[in-house]
């Protein structure tokens, strides 16, 4: 914590033995704040994609449909419905209203449709419990006294879904570190060449009894400041542009959930932290190695 | 304190010179003149770490200079106060933090809170403490150079031709300083060939003139 202070607050003294670089000093910050931006957009991606599809999956996963045919009649439907009641993992089922079925079909046919003149199937609603009921087990009960019932519990979709996270996740995952491996190599050109731009002034360093740590310090004191707040602002600008990126009432639409929620608003804190951890151990390895190659 | 025995040294293959011996004893004064290109520069920097010899062995304060470590050069160099021919400033500090400037690297600045105004007094700087080294006559430099070049008490003082740029006047200046400062104890090294201001001195001050010609180092004789 004490050397963490000693970086913030410095030695003015050991840090005016190193003239300003103006233009270095500004590339830092501005390379660095654009990563942040990025990183920041990423996190808000990855971690609502994740979010979305667990929530996808959770209801999918919740909710199965069974399918029995057009001409089923009454007594079809309440024999299915009886045998639902009867399995155990099975919270509530019911058989959807005419109104509710013209509603599914609405987006496809419009509100005019007469569903009585088409061969609509009948659908049933199965909410799940918890634990949930044994699908392979009602599949084969249904088999046996309702052959032409379908049941759908939605796995076809679901796995694609959890699948298709997974991999946004890993994606998330290797552009976050690319970005990071961006960000020393970043720094370290930067601080190269502010090495390279002060070399009579490490020489009259050394001269006057300068050990390379000194010198060392007041470079990595610079440049882990820079990627800090470079990060910060660059964080910042990305967390106001995801609170701007339109929202909408409309349900299952990806783009109007984009953002951080609960836990997932420490990334953009931890963003500038970690770049000036980073800009630190990135620093300080390339000005020790570029002291001892000017002996 | 300083001891070159057998040393030879040179640059891109062409030897400089070789097989020379010196020792720098508490409180002796040496003069080390020679033509240009002699290698006047080199052997001081022999003296202070700032270059390795090629052959021979050269002990600083007891310690082997071709062994010494980064942070053991540092170390040594804070014992020795060297006036480079240069000079040699930070041009974006005022001449104050230049001159402070060996304490601040070894984490020591608050001393030059006590040392300094008396530093620049004594050197006749107090006016120019808050000026840029550029800002800065030629003889103003030099005295700023030596004033860097004590402000750590060091036992030796190497000065590499503190007079070169400056006037008759300004020249009998420094040397007095420097004469000074080995009246306080200190061991000192010029490098220089400026005889004249060489046989002034002797007036002053016990020296050794050792003269640098040809690959080896000699008592001066005749010449002075």
């Amino acid at each position: 914590m004490r050397a963490v202070l000693d970086l913030i607050v410095g030695d003015p003294q050991a840090d005016r033995a190193v003239p300003p670089t103006g233009i270095t000093a500004r590339l830092t910050v501005f390379a660095t704040a654009v990563m942040a931006f990025l990183a920041v957009l990423v996190l808000a991606m990855s971690t609502t994609a994740g979010r979305v599809a667990d929530r996808w999956a959770d209801e999918l996963a919740q909710a199965a449909t069974l399918r029995l045919p057009a001409d089923a009649g009454e007594a079809t439907v309440e024999n299915a419905l009886e045998i639902l009641r009867l399995t155990p993992g099975v919270a509530e089922a019911r058989a959807l209203t005419d109104t509710e079925q013209q509603a599914l079909l609405d987006p496809w046919f419009g509100p005019d449709l007469a569903l009585d003149t088409l061969p609509v199937p009948q659908l049933i609603e199965i909410i799940a419990d918890d634990p949930p009921y044994d699908a392979d087990g009602l599949r084969a009960r249904l088999t046996a006294e309702l052959p032409a019932a379908v049941l759908d519990d939605h796995a076809r979709w679901r796995e694609p879904l959890i699948v298709a996270a997974g991999r946004l996740r890993f994606v998330a995952s290797v552009v976050t570190l690319l970005i990071g491996a961006a960000l020393a190599a970043t720094v370290v050109l930067a601080a190269q060449a502010s090495l390279a731009a002060n070399v009579q002034v490490i020489h009259v360093l050394r001269l006057v009894g300068a050990r390379d740590i000194y010198i060392a310090r007041a470079f990595v004191r610079r440049f882990t400041l820079r990627a800090g707040l470079g990060a910060a602002l660059g964080a910042l600008i990305g967390v106001i542009t995801v609170q701007l990126l339109p929202t909408g009432d409309t349900p299952g639409n990806f783009l109007s959930e984009i953002g951080f929620q609960g836990a997932g608003w420490l990334w953009p804190l931890v963003i500038p932290l970690i770049a000036a951890i980073v800009a630190f151990a990135a620093t300080r390895a390339a000005a020790l190695a570029r002291l001892k190659e000017q002996t | 304190m300083i001891e070159l025995e057998d040393v030879s040294c040179g640059f891109g293959g062409r030897p400089l010179f070789s097989g020379l011996s010196l020792s720098l004893a508490p409180g002796s004064f040496h003069f080390l003149t020679g033509p240009s290109g002699a290698g006047k520069t080199t052997l001081l920097r022999l003296c202070y770490a700032d270059l390795r010899a090629d052959q021979g062995q050269v002990r600083l304060f007891d310690q082997d200079a071709t062994s010494l470590g980064r942070d053991a050069v540092a170390m040594i160099r804070r014992r020795i106060g060297v006036v480079h021919q240069n000079c040699a400033f930070l041009d974006h500090l005022s001449i104050a933090e230049n001159i402070a400037l060996p304490l601040t690297v070894a984490d020591r600045a608050a001393e030059a809170a006590g040392n300094l105004p008396e530093l620049l007094a004594w050197v006749g700087l107090t006016a120019q403490a808050n000026q840029l080294p550029p800002e800065l006559s030629g003889g103003e430099r030099q005295r700023a150079a030596l004033a860097r070049a004590v402000i750590m008490s060091p036992e030796v003082i190497i000065a590499d031709e503190p007079t070169g740029n400056v006037d008759w006047e300004m020249s009998q200046r420094l040397m007095t300083l420097l004469v000074e400062l080995h009246r306080m104890g200190k061991a000192v090294l010029i490098a220089t060939h400026d005889l004249t201001m060489i046989r002034a001195m002797k007036a002053e001050v016990s020296a050794r003139v050792l003269r640098l010609k040809d690959g080896q180092l000699a008592q001066a004789g005749s010449e002075l």
